[in-house]
């Protein structure tokens, strides 16, 4: 079947193809191009093969089981996917989350924040040929991620953030660990504005090619950097401040013309906007609730077990069923007092019978977390702008329809506009500055 | 301008065409008649409510109900800070509503998935093709009565001579 291109173009001029599977597509996009020499008079983007049926998917899963799906979207930063959905329903349930868990969600997601913008730069600036700048921001990302590896267990499907908190306690050794990546990220973000600011060729690749002015944008839908590289101050943790946004510091800086250069110097300030978050975030976060020293102290778990056949458990138990801090004198801190959202603590699930019949109650087909009837809509910062769910509840433990408002979705369907009467080289710059996810957008 | 002022503009200015104002867990919701949704959209994109931003437009498949299929509309207005939801009943039989194409670009292809995946059409739009799943792909997969493994055939090569 011919495409819409294919019909309209002039027989006299080229179309060529550029993608789905390009060296400088950083994802499965198919972008057809009516060229005039090197001139693009009109093009055609399409979407859609990285289509997995994610909305179609959730409806089948119960509102617990479908965490791990919504760390597919955006893949470069799966907490802020976690956050959205999980705020979404917390919003849906009425669930109060202690203050310490709020502080490791903002911490998290802003790291996850940062390494976005590191990958987003990082493939726009090797795409353009500075692969030193690219080493640079990937050994960044590296530190980062090496964090969030340390705390969440695992470096991209995380899955951590949960319903009413989160999954275990940050890592005993986070502030040093932060210490050391702050001082890095703050070096590479130097080096690489001393390497591209003022660079002749990234200025003539980035300068005003591809401008999108402040109506056009907001007529897309943009939002996140690309909206604000337009002049345009739209920032969801400060238009509606959610966790405890409200109480940190940060600037929300914004561009001047709204090309490809706005973009990237939006998303290197951002960055310096985001570790300021963080070592704020580490000064005011709440204590945490258990013992430091817990890890060594109290009985071996098959002690435990024959114990608590006998009578009931007194005693804590040295136990870590998978990840550190996830010990129940951790849950106040981390986890929300109400027992009906939450998996209860794996101490109790093996040796009392409260705990089992609640981790039954969790997870048994059609019980566990029932929300009221009814629809909500809520929205996070993602890295790529305001990533929003929207939720139908019909009071069982499934989803009736779980739609998803993915950022980067809406900026690409500006592209056809924003690349005409631009030259090929300059779609790979502008792609690269949109930060187009498969996972997100194609859902 | 606060949201209830709005929502009072709008009951006044609208009183016919508005069937039900509800707050949804603190969103604002507002139900409207499908042929009132052009007017509704560009008395809320002007100045002074400037609901300059179309956030979210999607569709839910109320199955077994009377009027089958609900388009939901997500507005935002940067300026005052206000979110606003529209609500519209389609009927299975008469799949048809106004294209919003002519107020936001990012219509263009919100309405293509809305079509692809429910098969709803818009009246107006340029361009009403699928927009994730393949030309030839059959039915309407997050329709409710699409089962969730249902395989399609494999289309064939395409045929190098034909061309």
């Amino acid at each position: 079947m011919p495409t819409r291109l294919q019909k309209e173009a002039n027989k006299e001029n080229l179309l060529i193809n550029m993608g789905p599977s390009h060296p400088a597509m950083h994802g499965t996009i198919r972008i057809m191009l009516e060229l005039d020499g090197e001139k693009i008079l009109n093009s055609e983007v399409e979407v859609g093969y990285l289509h997995r049926g994610f909305e179609k998917t959730c409806e089948d899963k119960t509102y617990f089981n479908l965490l791990p799906y919504t760390d597919r979207l955006n893949y470069v930063s799966p907490l802020i996917n976690n956050l959205g959905y999980v705020m979404t329903m917390e919003k849906m349930l009425g669930i109060e989350t202690p203050e310490r868990s709020q502080y490791i969600r903002v911490i998290l997601c802003e790291l996850s924040r940062i390494s976005d913008h590191l990958t987003a730069l990082a493939a726009m600036t090797m795409e353009c040929g500075a692969f030193t700048a690219f080493l640079y921001y990937i050994q960044a990302r590296e530190e980062l991620w090496n964090i969030i590896e340390q705390t969440t267990g695992a470096r991209m499907t995380t899955s951590y953030i949960r319903i009413g908190g989160v999954r275990a306690d940050l890592h005993p050794d986070i502030k040093i660990q932060l210490e050391k990546a702050t001082k890095i990220n703050r070096r590479v973000l130097k080096d690489n504005h001393g390497l591209l600011d003022k660079n002749r060729i990234w200025i003539n690749r980035t300068r005003d090619v591809a401008v999108v002015s402040p109506k056009m944008a907001v007529n897309y839908g943009f939002a996140g950097p690309c909206l604000r590289a337009s002049k345009v101050n739209y920032d969801v943790r400060k238009a509606q401040p959610y966790l405890v946004y409200d109480q940190l510091e940060f600037e929300v800086p914004l561009g001047d013309n709204g090309d490809n250069y706005d973009r990237y110097l939006v998303r290197m300030k951002e960055m310096e906007q985001s570790l300021r978050i963080i070592e704020q975030c580490m000064n005011l976060i709440p204590k945490s609730a258990g013992p430091e020293e817990l890890m060594t102290k109290g009985l071996e778990p098959a002690e435990a077990i024959k114990v608590s056949r006998k009578k009931r458990l007194e005693d804590t138990i040295k136990l870590s069923p998978n990840l550190e801090g996830s010990e129940k004198v951790k849950y106040p801190g981390i986890l929300t007092g109400d027992k009906k959202y939450i998996v209860p603590p794996k101490e109790d699930t093996y040796s009392s019978i409260e705990g089992l019949i609640h981790h039954f109650k969790f997870f048994m087909k059609d019980h566990g977390i029932r929300p009221p009837k009814g629809d909500v809509y809520f929205s996070v910062e993602g890295g790529n702008g305001e990533v929003g769910y929207y939720i139908v509840s019909d009071g069982t433990d499934k989803p009736f329809r779980l739609h998803l408002r993915g950022p980067c979705f809406h900026i690409v369907s500006a592209l056809e506009e924003m690349i005409k009467g631009h030259y090929v080289a300059d779609v790979i710059p502008t792609f690269g500055s949109m930060n187009m996810i498969g996972g997100e957008l194609d859902r | 301008m606060e949201i209830e002022k709005v929502i009072n503009e709008l009951k006044v200015k609208f009183k016919d065409d508005i069937t039900e104002f509800s707050i949804q867990f603190g969103d604002h919701v507002i139900r409207i008649k499908r042929e009132s949704l052009q007017d509704i959209v560009r008395f809320l994109k002007k100045t002074p409510h400037n609901f300059s931003m179309l956030l979210d437009l999607t569709c839910v498949d109320y199955i077994g109900e009377k009027l089958r299929f609900e388009m939901v509309y997500h507005l935002y207005s940067i300026s005052n800070k206000n979110r606003l939801r529209l609500k519209i009943r389609l009927d299975e039989n008469d799949l048809k509503i106004d294209s919003l194409t002519s107020f936001w670009g990012n219509a263009n292809w919100l309405e293509r998935e809305v079509f692809d995946m429910y098969g709803v059409r818009f009246n107006g739009h340029p361009d009403l093709r699928r927009l994730f799943m393949y030309d030839g792909f059959e039915g309407y997969p997050l329709r409710k009565d699409y089962p969730l493994r249902k395989r399609q055939p494999i289309i064939p090569m395409r045929n190098e001579d034909a061309d």
